[in-house]
């Protein structure tokens, strides 16, 4: 005999093996490689240490003040340096970094060099994304970028993948508010947000779609 | 009365011309036994380098993308497409002769199915290749499968695409296994044989088989099961190739008769294919005492029929066409025989239709050189009718869109570079496995017919009682 009895089972152990490998390597994909891992909770270092907190949220700043474009088109827009200087040509220090971040505004301004944000949120190029056609049928900016007005640097709240928009596409009712609020990120639906949701549907006439032309064209 | 095997020309055991088993444990086992010679190295060599042309080739797309084949709008589907169902045709015999025809008692397929069953393997792993990289992205080519994702999103079931996926990977792991199952008594013979690491290894494959009864009786029952699963499999695979032309609305694809066509057209060309490979390794290796005649004339019967086959539909193609009234149908057919790639038609006929009906002569199909060229020719008429088929994409519906096709060179080679990885795999089992069936050749010979008498031998007809 060239082999001892308990070779016997070595097929079957690597058999077994390979279907606990496999399992492991999906579930692995599918947990630690899904979006829901690694696109929530991304939180890129900024160039100057500004906060929505202290703007959006304390000074309480209309959303739209900065992102002026999120009604009109595809891209909410980041605000340009001259919309910073309406203010902090006069507020020149703040209370938790005083002079140094301010600084920075000032620089960019006469050396004439945009500010280089980090760009936070970012669908691949080939899915296709309309802030105006969520912003005003009632979706709130809260519903995919958190609360972003207690946030003092900006952090993805949401995975953006493609299972996460389908998952509102087919039932958006729960996610609408009335058009007015959608940049009151503190507000609640008093009862069943479903019930009220219902309710702007057919006001605004909410049809989102669900075939893959929507979003890839 | 009941006829003896012998009257019978057909079911005439396999080995009249051999004298003993050991003989043919010999002549089949021997060959892997002696050291590798140059012209095997050689030749390895060559299809070794093919193989990673191919590999080099498939690198340059993965980095590049699909733009670098010939294909564009409106010929989405090229010579990958071409390519992987001329491949897959080839795989067909395999299955034909170790299912259907074990399941009709054919005895002389002992002699050419190992052979084929390898073919088809490393045929199948040839046309898998296609498919991947032709989706573009190979690297999420995972997609196909249906696996958890952030999509939210399942293959679509509907889709024939998404059953070729299955369909394939099936017919491949079932056809491994058959091919592996038959292998192990023989296995055991080499190892029997073997000393020293090469016995280790081949025990090791051999998976502990003694010939026991007992080994003997779940052998043939396991061997009966998966004849039975492949025998569907024959059909269907093929046919559900055909689907992913046929359920498309392009006119000369959607119509009813390409899954059978398109299984004709398999078989045909497999079985030529095999016969390719078996004249040239019949005088290679010494094998015409176990490879005879009489198979290979077999052989040619069988593509003689299915090449019929394919003729006749080729030929109610046309009808329908005509038939059915519809203008575009109309069009396709007209514009296959005659239009732009009017050559590519008639390449498709004159292999394939014509070609074959020279087997009806008795000379010819015993005539190996007439053989070995007429399957050759039928090889390529197979890939033309692919072809054929896949360019009709170049006129459809609307007359602005219509435009020419033209491979790149990088659909050329990769091409060639399939034949690498074909041979690559063909010439180690030629060196390293038993090229046919020790054990079921023994079967098939007189000496294990139970009522065989060595004092009257084989030629006694009414020697049983
Ligand atoms: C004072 C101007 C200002 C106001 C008001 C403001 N933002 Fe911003 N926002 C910015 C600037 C500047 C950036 C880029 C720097 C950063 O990402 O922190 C930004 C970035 C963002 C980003 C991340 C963009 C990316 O890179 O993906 C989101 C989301 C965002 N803001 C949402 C909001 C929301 C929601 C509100 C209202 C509650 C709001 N912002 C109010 C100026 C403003
Ligand atoms: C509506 C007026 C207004 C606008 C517009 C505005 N800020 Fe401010 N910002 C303030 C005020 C007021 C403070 C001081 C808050 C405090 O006392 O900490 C401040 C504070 C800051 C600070 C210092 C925070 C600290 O606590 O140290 C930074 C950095 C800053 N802003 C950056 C920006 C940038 C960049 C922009 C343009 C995208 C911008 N601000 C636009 C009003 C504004
Ligand atoms: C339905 C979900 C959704 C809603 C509602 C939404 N956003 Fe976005 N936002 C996105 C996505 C997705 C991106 C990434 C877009 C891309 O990469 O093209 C994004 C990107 C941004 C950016 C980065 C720059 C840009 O325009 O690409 C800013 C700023 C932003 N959103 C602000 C807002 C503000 C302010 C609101 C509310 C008025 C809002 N968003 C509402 C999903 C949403
Ligand atoms: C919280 C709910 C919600 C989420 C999340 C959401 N959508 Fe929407 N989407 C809607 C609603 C509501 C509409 C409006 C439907 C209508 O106009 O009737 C819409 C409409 C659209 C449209 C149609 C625009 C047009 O021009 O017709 C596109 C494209 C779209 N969404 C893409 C996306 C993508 C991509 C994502 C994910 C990154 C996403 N949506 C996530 C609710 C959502
Ligand atoms: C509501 C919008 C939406 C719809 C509808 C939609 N997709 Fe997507 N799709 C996306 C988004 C968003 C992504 C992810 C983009 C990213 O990774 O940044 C995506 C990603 C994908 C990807 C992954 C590509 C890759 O390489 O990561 C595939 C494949 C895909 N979609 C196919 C489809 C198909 C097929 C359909 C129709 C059944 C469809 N999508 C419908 C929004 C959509």
């Amino acid at each position: 005999m060239l082999f001892p009895k308990w070779t016997n089972k070595v097929p079957l152990v690597l058999l077994a093996s390979l279907v606990v490998l496999l399992c492991f390597i999906v579930f692995a994909f599918a947990y630690w490689g899904s979006p829901k891992n690694y696109v929530v909770g991304y939180q890129p270092v900024q160039p100057i240490a500004f906060s929505h907190k202290i703007h959006a949220g304390e000074l309480g700043l209309d959303c739209r003040y900065c992102h002026f474009n999120v009604e009109k088109g595809r891209h909410a827009g980041v605000p340009p340096t001259e919309t910073c200087l309406n203010c902090h040509n006069i507020v020149r220090s703040g209370s938790k970094t005083g002079t140094a971040e301010i600084k920075k505004i000032h620089d960019a301004h006469s050396k004439g060099v945009p500010i280089q944000w980090v760009r936070v949120h970012k669908l691949a190029d080939f899915a296709y994304f309309d802030h105006s056609a969520h912003v005003n049928k009632g979706v709130s900016c809260v519903e995919c970028h958190g609360r972003v007005d207690q946030m003092d640097e900006v952090r993805a709240a949401q995975p953006l993948s493609m299972g996460w928009c389908l998952d509102c596409h087919r039932n958006p009712a729960p996610h609408l508010r009335d058009k007015k609020l959608v940049t009151n990120l503190a507000w609640t639906p008093g009862g069943d947000p479903a019930e009220l949701g219902r309710e702007f549907m057919k006001k605004y006439n909410v049809q989102p779609r669900t075939d893959c032309s929507t979003c890839h064209r | 009365m009941i006829l003896h095997r012998d009257d019978d020309p057909s079911q005439r055991p396999v080995l009249l011309e051999t004298s003993s088993f050991h003989e043919v444990t010999e002549i089949i086992a021997g060959p892997t036994e002696t050291p590798l010679t140059t012209t095997w190295i050689l030749l390895l060599m060559l299809s070794g380098s093919l193989m990673l042309l191919m590999a080099g080739l498939f690198g340059y797309l993965f980095w590049e993308g699909t733009g670098i084949w010939g294909i564009n709008m409106p010929v989405a589907w090229g010579w990958d497409i071409v390519n992987f169902v001329w491949w897959i045709g080839i795989g067909h015999a395999g299955t034909l002769i170790s299912a259907i025809l074990f399941l009709f008692r054919q005895k002389w397929r002992t002699a050419i199915n190992r052979f084929s069953e390898a073919m088809t393997i490393f045929a199948v792993m040839c046309a898998g290749v296609f498919p991947a990289f032709h989706v573009g992205r190979v690297w999420v080519v995972y997609y196909i499968f249906p696996l958890p994702n952030q999509m939210g999103a399942w293959p679509n079931a509907r889709s024939p695409l998404f059953w070729d996926v299955f369909a394939i990977s099936t017919y491949f792991t079932v056809s491994l296994l058959f091919w592996y199952m038959g292998l192990i008594p023989d296995l055991a013979t080499m190892r029997d044989r073997a000393r020293g690491t090469r016995r280790f290894v081949l025990s090791i494959f051999a998976i502990g088989w003694r010939g026991a009864a007992r080994h003997w009786q779940n052998y043939e029952r396991a061997y009966l099961i998966l004849a039975a699963i492949s025998t569907p499999l024959v059909l269907s695979v093929h046919s559900i190739v055909s689907f992913d032309f046929a359920a498309s609305k392009v006119p000369g694809w959607h119509t009813t008769i390409f899954p059978p066509y398109f299984v004709a057209g398999a078989v045909f060309s497999g079985f030529a294919m095999v016969a390719n490979l078996l004249i040239i390794a019949r005088e290679v290796f010494g094998f015409k005492k176990v490879v005879l005649m009489h198979h290979l004339e077999n052989m040619n019967k069988f593509m003689l029929l299915t090449g019929s086959l394919v003729g006749y539909a080729y030929a109610m193609e046309l009808f329908i066409a005509w038939y059915s009234g519809n203008l575009y149908e109309r069009f396709a057919f007209y514009n296959r025989a005659l239009g732009e790639f009017w050559w590519s038609y008639w390449w498709m006929v004159s292999c394939n239709v014509l070609a074959p009906q020279l087997f009806w002569f008795k000379a010819i199909r015993r005539n190996l050189w007439a053989v070995f060229v007429i399957c050759i020719f039928i090889n390529i008429g197979m890939w033309f009718e692919r072809f054929v088929i896949v360019i009709t994409l170049h006129a459809d519906f609307l007359p602005s869109s219509w435009g020419y096709y033209r491979p790149s060179w990088v659909d050329v080679f990769t091409f060639v570079g399939t034949f690498g990885l074909f041979f690559t795999f063909f010439l180690l089992f030629l060196k390293f496995l038993p090229q046919l069936a020790i054990a079921e050749v023994k079967g098939a010979m007189p000496e294990a017919d139970p009522h065989h008498l060595p004092s009257a031998g084989h030629s006694a007809g009414g020697a049983h009682h």
